[in-house]
């Protein structure tokens, strides 16, 4: 029980800490962005919407520090991360909230594509060290050491530009209407293959490599001897034994790297003109709209938080060593 | 033929280790680290395997039971086990379906490292009943989880424990939580590789008290191996000394242990205080062993024997019988009963075998 307290305040003060971080640091940056997007705007807000920006934005000088700090908690309770400066006057919640689907859906299922993938290859040859299947890695290798986008525009020339087998961009055919149809949905995966398959590709050989040295370190432990020497099946000795132990710390870097799976994908999502999080911030980041960009760093900043309380739980369910109390 | 009667009854092999080698390595320039190991169990023996750490005790155990992990190879030699109807099969020739089948049944061994032995993400209770539903495939759970609980009560934890995962347990617990895994199926030989040496000597004397009585009641046959003579004197039946890889001397443990035949015997049992009576001053045995790697022809003792000849450097010698003949009436002539050594002074024509190994 200490133990979950004690965890839960180390998250709390984290989350608090990031949260009043991304308060500061806007409020540090040179320039004034609302006098910016007057200018962009040519007169089209008026000076009651200029103020009402300025106390949104933090930028009213008639308020303390401390009160901004309150008043931006208050909003944060209420959803509500102020209007975004390009998309005027959307809320930045609801951009955030449309883009946010499409990376963790896209990228999600192709990071655990490429965890599952990746261990299972890692348990195989791990455990039969000296195969043919040893080739696999320096394959593997060569994707994982490529930079990204490289690995992106070789597939686009490929699969979209020669072979003419998917598109090179967008995340759907936009002659559809958005609804949960057949059409709809295959329309989804079919947009999105070409950008999972080289998120894949780029992250397979660290689940391969990860799982394989941990076999390899596994299986000369005592216990996976005598789960031989007790003449348990093989496929027992395997999962049961080894490659149970084996991915203790392949767990908790899953659950680290979905954590990266919303802030991780800008490039993804930029060579394949995806509407996800990260292009959205790469938006928000080449026409200065400060809100959105606070709102895009406030949610990468979070899901890494909850990525790590998952890695925590997920560990200490899979590993009773790290239960202190019963 | 009842195994509780076996000392007494003319032995019968359970388990004969025949000329075996192991390497470690491949390649040109393997280490020999077994060179021609031949040793035999009788059935409801307790057979001691000693000598000194690094010899090859251990690698004795895992390639008689097929369980030498790379870069160990085996290669050459035979490991007779005597089924339950009294068929004989080498082990090392078995399908992986029939050495599984065998494993655990026939054969059980406690490991050195019996304190890692365990898998630390498992209760110990699903432990020991994975180990006895592989061989006893109709059984319920349930059935398989009480004979688990019979197991543990047997050597003295309480059953409640089998939900306990092993990091839960004290040293001395974990390590009769093996021994009990390794009585699970009650097998024909139990192989205990220094069960005890992690252990303080109370914990030690009391597993191995438990041990000899749950031989006395069960009837398997153990090699314990240990490097502690003085230990193996005690619950021993017979005693098999070890140096470099290869068998040195061979003989019933009061004999050994009273009347050792082989110098590094003499100079082993030297290294240990007796368990009873004074203190003795420990001479043990100066030089340490030979790399295995670069060994010289010859006896592989030969830089630490105090009786070392010429010979001794040229000649490797073979396991046979003693210089002496057996004191037994009628039968002058014959060996010296059951005593195999390997060693130059007790060749024929080699001269009076000195004092201390004559007694
Ligand atoms: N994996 C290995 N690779 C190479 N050499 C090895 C390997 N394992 C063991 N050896 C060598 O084989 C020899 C015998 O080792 P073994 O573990 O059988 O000794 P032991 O008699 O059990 O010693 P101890 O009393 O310390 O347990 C040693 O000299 C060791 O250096
Ligand atoms: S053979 Fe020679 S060197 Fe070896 S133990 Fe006997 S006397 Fe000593
Ligand atoms: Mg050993």
């Amino acid at each position: 029980m200490t133990f979950l307290l004690r965890r839960i305040a180390f998250y709390a003060l984290t989350a608090w800490a990031a949260i009043t971080l991304n308060f500061i640091v806007p409020r540090l940056l040179p320039g004034d962005p609302v006098t910016a997007l007057m200018g962009r705007m040519q007169g089209r807000i008026d000076s009651n919407a200029e103020q009402s920006l300025r106390v949104l934005f933090g930028l009213d000088q008639d308020l303390s520090l401390w009160q901004q700090y309150t008043a931006y908690w208050a909003m944060l309770f209420r959803g509500d991360l102020g209007l975004s400066f390009t998309h005027f006057p959307t809320p930045v919640a609801d951009i955030v909230g449309q883009a946010l689907p499409w990376t963790v859906g896209l990228v999600g299922v192709a990071t655990i594509i490429a965890f599952v993938l990746g261990t299972l290859v890692g348990i195989a040859i791990g455990w039969r060290r000296g195969t043919w299947a040893d080739g696999i890695l320096p394959v593997s290798t060569f994707f994982s050491a490529v930079p990204y986008f490289w690995v992106g525009l070789i597939t686009i020339t490929v699969f979209a530009v020669n072979l003419r087998w998917f598109p090179s961009n967008g995340s759907y055919d936009r002659g559809l209407v958005p609804a949960f149809t057949g059409e709809f949905v295959g329309s989804v995966i079919y947009y999105g293959f070409l950008p999972a398959l080289t998120v894949v590709l780029s992250s397979v050989a660290g689940w391969i490599l990860g799982m394989r040295n941990m076999m390899v370190t596994v299986s000369s432990e005592d216990y996976v001897t005598v789960a031989h020497a007790k003449g348990l099946p093989g496929h027992q000795v395997v999962l049961g034994y080894a490659a149970r132990n084996a991915i203790l710390p392949q767990v908790s870097s899953f659950a680290l790297s979905l954590g990266f799976v919303v802030g991780g994908t800008l490039i993804m999502e930029m060579v394949f003109s995806y509407q996800g999080i990260g292009y959205t911030l790469y938006q928000a980041v080449s026409t200065h709209d400060y809100p959105l960009m606070q709102g895009c760093f406030l949610v990468i900043t979070l899901s890494v938080l909850v990525a790590n309380i998952i890695a925590d739980f997920a560990y200490v369910a899979l590993d009773p060593r790290t239960r202190k109390e019963d | 033929m009842s195994a509780m009667s076996a000392k007494t009854t003319t032995a019968e092999p359970v388990l004969e280790i025949r000329d075996l080698s192991v390497d470690y390595g491949y390649g040109d320039d393997p280490t020999h680290v077994l060179r021609n190991v031949s040793l035999t169990l009788n059935r409801g023996e307790v057979l001691g395997l000693a000598g000194e750490s690094g010899c090859g005790k251990s690698t004795l155990a895992y390639a008689a039971t097929r369980l030498l992990a790379p870069p160990g190879i085996i290669t050459s030699g035979e490991v007779l086990l005597t089924g339950r109807d009294g068929r004989r099969a080498d082990l090392l020739g078995l399908t992986d379906g029939q050495l599984r089948s065998t494993r655990w049944q026939d054969v059980a061994i406690v490991f050195q490292g019996a304190m890692s032995s365990l898998n630390p993400v498992y209760r110990v209770g699903r432990q020991l009943v994975d180990g006895i539903l592989a061989h006893r495939k109709g059984m319920p759970r349930v059935q398989a989880e009480e004979r688990a609980a019979e197991l543990l009560s047997m050597v003295g934890i309480p059953a409640d424990r089998l939900r306990s995962y092993p990091h839960q347990l004290s040293g001395g617990m974990r390590q009769r939580v093996m021994i009990a895994m390794a009585l699970a199926l009650e097998p024909q030989v139990l192989i205990m590789d220094e069960p005890t040496t992690a252990l303080d000597v109370v914990m030690q004397r009391q597993i191995l008290e438990q041990v000899m009585e749950l031989r006395d009641r069960l009837g398997f046959s153990v090699i314990f191996i240990t490097h502690d003579v003085s230990l193996l004197v005690e619950v021993a039946d017979r005693i098999a000394i070890m140096y470099a890889g290869e068998i040195v001397e061979q003989a019933a443990a009061g004999d050994v242990y009273r009347r050792p035949r082989h110098p590094y015997s003499h100079g082993l049992l030297g290294s240990f205080p007796p368990l009873h009576g004074p203190r003795r001053e420990l001479s043990g045995i100066p030089g340490s062993p030979p790399d295995l790697r670069r060994l010289a022809p010859g006896c592989p003792f030969a830089a630490r024997c105090p009786h070392v000849m010429d010979v001794c450097r040229t000649d490797r010698p073979v396991l046979g019988p003693t210089a002496f003949a057996s004191t037994g009436p009628g039968v002058a002539t014959a060996a010296e009963d059951g005593r195999l050594v390997a060693c130059h002074l007790h060749a024929q024509g080699s001269g009076p075998v000195p004092k201390a190994l004559a007694r």
